[in-house]
C-alpha cells in the first residue's frame, strides 16, 4: 500500500513569531523532496509540525487522506512518519548496538514484552546488526553513542531512522558536520531508499550539489512560507529562490 | 541460563562481592547463631528486594518517587491486617498479600497516569505529597491499624520460633520455625530479585533505559513514555509491597515507624546510591553495607572507642564515641558517594582487569 501524506495550510505562531507560515504541500510515493531555504526559514520547525514534535496553531497534517494533527509523535511514528534530527539526538549512555535495536524493536512493534529477555530475540538483534554494517559502524556497536565521533554519531542517528522502517523518511540535514569521505556513506544510503518508489523522502539540505544529485522536487521556504516548488532545475534557476536562499538580488547582477 | 536474565554481574571482583554475599546471606542460620545476626540477614534480604525495585524506577526509569515506602508500607499494612483480623493462617498472609497487591497497584496507577505526564520533578512533589497524607492516614485511622503503636500479631504456625521441623539437635537447633521464617525471606526476595534483572533485559526495561536517557527521541521512535513509565511505577511499587509483606512476617509486627517513615525513603535513596544506580546488583551490595553498618558500626566504635581511651588519647577516642555513630555513617555515605559516584558496582564494572 502507497503512502501520502499532505499539509494544509500548516501554521505555528510562537507569541507575535510565525514561524511557519500557512504551507499546504502534497508528498508522492517515490519523490524525494528537498525543503530548503536560509536559516531561520522554519524548515525543520515544518518537520516538527509534521512529525508530531510541535502540534500547529491551524491548519492540517493528512496521513493517508487521515487528519493526524491531534495526534502524539509516538502515534505518527507508528504510522509510519519517520523522522531523523539535525541535532544528534540520541540514547548516550547506551550502546550503538542497543541504540539501533531500540528503533528495531518499535518498528516490529516489541513495545511492552516483559517476559522474554532480549537475548533470545535472535531476530531482532541480526537485523540491528545488519543495519549496522550498511552505515559502516558494525566496529563500534559495543562503544556508548556519546562516545562516537560526530560524524559516526550522525550515521547512528540515520541507522535509527531506517531501523524504524517507517513509511515517510524525513532526513533533517543528515550529513551536516560530517567530513567529505563520511557523508557519501549517508547520501549512498538515501539515495538506495529512493529504489523503494512506496516511500516518501523528505529531506532538509543546505548544501545544493546534495539537493541536485537526489531531488526529484524542491520546496523553498523563507520567513515559514513557501515562495517555489518544482522541478530541481526550474526552482534553484529561479529568481525568487536567488535571492531567498541565497541571498542575492540577480538583478544587481553580484556574483555568487 | 535463559531461565535467568542472562544479566551477570560482569566483572571479576563483583561477582565475587555478590557471590559472597548472597552465599552468606544463605547460610546465615547457621554461620550466625543468635537472634540479631539473623534479623541483619533478614533485613538485608528484605531492603536488597525493596531497593532494586527502587532502583527500576530510579535506575531505570530515571523516575524519582518519595512514595516508595508508601508501597512498602501497604504491603506490611496488608499482611499485618490480615493476620491481626483473620488470625494466623496462610490464607490470611495470602489474602492480606493480595489486598496489598491490589491498593498498591491501583494507587500507583492512579499516580502514575495523574502526575507521570508531568515533569519529574512534579512527579517527585506529588509522590512525596501522597506518601505524606498516607503516613498520616495510617496513623489515624486506629481501629485498623493500630495507629501509632501498629499492629502485633501471630504469623502461622510454622514460621513461629517454638515450631521445629525435625527434632531439634540435628542442626544444633537451627531446624526450627524462625530458620523457616528466614528462609522464607531470603527465598522470596531471591526469586524476586531474579524477576527484576529479568524485567530489565526485557525489550520493555531497555525502553526505560531508552526514555531515562532521551524521552523525546524515545517519542520519536513510537514509544508512548507516559504508558512506559506508569508501567514502571507499578511493577516497582507491586515488588515494594511484597517486600513490605516479606518484613511484617519476619517482624511479626507492622507499625508507621517500620514502613511508612521518611528516614526510610532516604536510607533507600541511600541504598541506591552507595550500591549504584540503573545496576540492580547495586541493591544487594547497598544493602548489606548499609544495614550492616547500622548495626554494627556502633558496636565496632564502642571496640575502638575502649582501646583508645585505654591508650590515654581522650580526645580522639571522643570522636570515636559510639554516640557518634551516625555521624560517622554520614562520612562513610559521603567518601562513598565522592570515591564511587557511579556506586560500588558501578565502580567495579568500569575497572575491568587490564
Amino acid at each position: 500500500m502507497s503512502v501520502s501524506l499532505e499539509t494544509r495550510d500548516l501554521t505555528i505562531r510562537f507569541g507575535g513569531h510565525v514561524a511557519v507560515d500557512r504551507v499546504s504541500c502534497v508528498f508522492r510515493p517515490g519523490e524525494l523532496t528537498a525543503i530548503v531555504g536560509p536559516n531561520g526559514a522554519g524548515k525543520t520547525t515544518y518537520f516538527n509540525l509534521i512529525s508530531g514534535q510541535l502540534r500547529a496553531s491551524s491548519g492540517q497534517v493528512l496521513l493517508d487522506g487521515a487528519d493526524i494533527t491531534a495526534e502524539s509523535a509516538p502515534l505518527r511514528a507508528r504510522r509510519g512518519l519517520g523522522r531523523a534530527f539535525q541535532l544528534t539526538n540520541l540514547f548516550p549512555n547506551l550502546t550503538v548496538a542497543e541504540n539501533v535495536r531500540l528503533a528495531v524493536q518499535s518498528a516490529r512493534g516489541v513495545h511492552y514484552n516483559i517476559l522474554r529477555p532480549w537475548m533470545l530475540r535472535r531476530d531482532l538483534i541480526e537485523r540491528a546488526d545488519q543495519i549496522l554494517v550498511d552505515v559502516a559502524l558494525e566496529q563500534k556497536r559495543a562503544h556508548p553513542a556519546a562516545a562516537l565521533p560526530h560524524g559516526d554519531q550522525r550515521k547512528l542517528e540515520v541507522a535509527l531512522l531506517i531501523a524504524l522502517e517507517p513509511r515517510v523518511f524525513m532526513f533533517d540535514e543528515p550529513t551536516a558536520g560530517m567530513s567529505v569521505d563520511e557523508a557519501p556513506v549517508v547520501l549512498d544510503l538515501i539515495a538506495r531508499l529512493k529504489k523503494d518508489t512506496s516511500k516518501i523522502i523528505m529531506l532538509v539540505e543546505h548544501k545544493m550539489d546534495v539537493v541536485r544529485s537526489l531531488a526529484d522536487r524542491i520546496i523553498v521556504l523563507t520567513n515559514g512560507a513557501c515562495v517555489a516548488d518544482g522541478e530541481p532545475a526550474t526552482v534553484i534557476a529561479s529568481p525568487a529562490v536567488q535571492e531567498a536562499y541565497l541571498g542575492i538580488a540577480p538583478k544587481h547582477g553580484a556574483p555568487s | 541460563m535463559m531461565i535467568l536474565s542472562g544479566n551477570p554481574p560482569r566483572g571479576k571482583l563483583l561477582t565475587g562481592l555478590v557471590v559472597l554475599v548472597v552465599g552468606l546471606l544463605a547460610l546465615a542460620p547457621f554461620l550466625f547463631p543468635g537472634s540479631k545476626p539473623l534479623n541483619v540477614a533478614a533485613k538485608i534480604c528484605v531492603y536488597a528486594l525493596l531497593v532494586a525495585s527502587y532502583d527500576l524506577l530510579l535506575g531505570y526509569a530515571g523516575i524519582v518517587s518519595f512514595a516508595h515506602t508508601m508501597f512498602y508500607g501497604v504491603g506490611a499494612y496488608g499482611v499485618a491486617i490480615a493476620l491481626h483480623a483473620l488470625g494466623a493462617s496462610w490464607f490470611a498472609v495470602f489474602a492480606g498479600l493480595g489486598a496489598a497487591l491490589a491498593v498498591a497497584g491501583a494507587l500507583a496507577l492512579l499516580i502514575g497516569l495523574f502526575s507521570l505526564r508531568v515533569q519529574t520533578i512534579f512527579f517527585a512533589m506529588v509522590t512525596l505529597a501522597v506518601a505524606s497524607a498516607f503516613a498520616v492516614l495510617a496513623s489515624q485511622l486506629s481501629w485498623l491499624t493500630g495507629g501509632e503503636d501498629g499492629r502485633t500479631f501471630s504469623v502461622p504456625q510454622a514460621l513461629r520460633p517454638g515450631f521445629q521441623l525435625i527434632d531439634s539437635g540435628a542442626f544444633g537447633g537451627a531446624a526450627n520455625g524462625r530458620t523457616l521464617a528466614y528462609y522464607l525471606v531470603f527465598g522470596v526476595a531471591a526469586v524476586l530479585f531474579l524477576a527484576l534483572l529479568r524485567i530489565v533485559e526485557s525489550p520493555f526495561g531497555r525502553v526505560l533505559q531508552a526514555i531515562r536517557e532521551n524521552p523525546f527521541r524515545a517519542e520519536a521512535l513510537g514509544y508512548r513514555i507516559v504508558v512506559h513509565r506508569t508501567a514502571a511505577n507499578v511493577l516497582a511499587a507491586l515488588f515494594a509491597a511484597c517486600a513490605g509483606a516479606l518484613n511484617a512476617l519476619w517482624l511479626r509486627y507492622t507499625g508507621p515507624d517500620t514502613t511508612l517513615s521518611f528516614s526510610i525513603m532516604l536510607d533507600i535513596l541511600v541504598m541506591v546510591v552507595i550500591g549504584g544506580m540503573g545496576t540492580l546488583y547495586g541493591a544487594i551490595v547497598g544493602a548489606a553495607v548499609f544495614v550492616l553498618a547500622q548495626n554494627y558500626l556502633q558496636a565496632l566504635m564502642g571496640v575502638a572507642f575502649g582501646a583508645i581511651n585505654k591508650a590515654g588519647l581522650p580526645l580522639v577516642a571522643g570522636f570515636l564515641n559510639p554516640d557518634r555513630w551516625l555521624l560517622w555513617l554520614g562520612v562513610l555515605f559521603i567518601l562513598s558517594v565522592y570515591f564511587f559516584p557511579t556506586g560500588v558496582v558501578g565502580r567495579l564494572r568500569a575497572d575491568p582487569k587490564p
